[in-house]
């Protein structure tokens, strides 16, 4: 990867920061907009955890690391803190790849 | 100073914390895609906003085009535009004052200020979180950065499982009613539809389409939310 996707992520990524700033002085959202625009952050979000617990290459990834995500998710779901929930998603997965799963 | 308080510092300790140990993890997970390491904590200190910097290390190192790499990165910070019409209040009267608190903008840091009523307290909350995890973020990425490459394979620490794990922590309380009532039940009952139709479309088309395409077409999950 070159420096050129990074510079212009980060500058759409600054615009859509300072575009809040500026447009709160001028117009107002509705709060129905407002609603959306999480909901879509959402499912990307949503997407992208999906995906990249189970696939890898475009096919499926292996079996050691959607092990670890679902005890990662499974302390989250029960509110354990979110350092305990990271170390023991990458925890699981390790033991289990030293253990000789993919 | 005295706006901030010790509950308020103990907070953002954790969460600071966190982000260091995904920071870590991101800059292991950059280097073993093929970025270099300056490349990695540049993209951190720039973009600073650790969703999409997975996103674009990922569709890349997925074989995807750096094109649809970023495009898919700024559809997920979109999220920022109401972000910023939320804190614009906080960010001060200077012109200076007010890039430099744009940049701090994230997930965490508009949450905290969302926390506080009174007003010097929320641009306290804002400035400390925001401030705190832009150092603790990218001390991570280059910590993480410098070892992965040492390390050789970040996967043998299963550090590809603490991602999504990570993310699923972070979106759960989107997918959670906050409060017992009948409005915030609906709410947190929509946001699940939509998680789970979004996860679903991308999984179903990730065999078929370029890297990247798959979590863009999961906003079509925002259809039932639309009805």
């Amino acid at each position: 990867m070159t420096l050129l996707p990074v510079l212009l992520l980060a500058a759409g990524t600054y615009a859509f920061r300072l575009a809040g700033p500026l447009l709160s002085q001028r117009i107002q959202v509705s709060a129905r907009v407002q609603r959306l625009l999480t909901l879509s952050a959402i499912a990307l979000l949503s997407a992208l955890v999906a995906t990249a617990t189970l696939t890898s290459s475009g096919g499926f990834g292996g079996a050691a690391r959607p092990t670890g995500v679902a005890v990662g998710a499974v302390l989250a779901w029960f509110r354990l803190p979110f350092v305990v929930v990271v170390v023991a998603a990458a925890g699981t997965a390790a033991v289990l790849r030293m253990l000789g799963v993919p | 100073m005295s706006t901030v308080d010790r509950a308020l510092v103990r907070d953002v300790a954790a969460i600071a914390a966190a982000a260091g140990v995904v920071g870590v993890s991101f800059g292991a997970i950059a280097v073993a895609a093929g970025v270099s390491v300056w490349l990695a904590s540049a993209m951190s200190m720039l973009v600073f906003a650790g969703g999409s910097q997975f996103m674009v290390v990922g569709v890349v190192a997925g074989g995807g085009s750096p094109v649809a790499a970023v495009l898919a990165g700024l559809l997920l910070n979109a999220r920022h535009l109401p972000f910023g019409m939320v804190v614009s209040d906080v960010l001060g009267r200077s012109w200076p004052m007010r890039l430099i608190g744009t940049h701090l903008m994230v997930d965490e840091s508009v949450a905290f200020a969302l926390a506080q009523q009174d007003p010097a307290k929320r641009r306290a909350a804002y400035w400390l979180c925001g401030g705190t995890l832009f150092v603790s973020w990218n001390i991570g990425v280059l910590v993480g950065a410098l070892a992965g490459r040492a390390l050789g394979n970040p996967d043998a620490l299963g550090l590809d499982a603490a991602f999504p794990a990570a993310m699923f922590a972070l979106l759960l309380p989107s997918l959670r009613a906050s409060a017992d009532t009948a409005e915030s039940k609906r709410a947190a009952a929509v946001a699940r539809k939509v998680a789970l139709l979004g996860a679903a479309i991308a999984l179903v088309t990730t065999p078929f389409l370029p890297a990247g395409l798959p979590v863009l077409l999961a906003l079509l999950g925002l259809s039932v939310a639309l009805r």
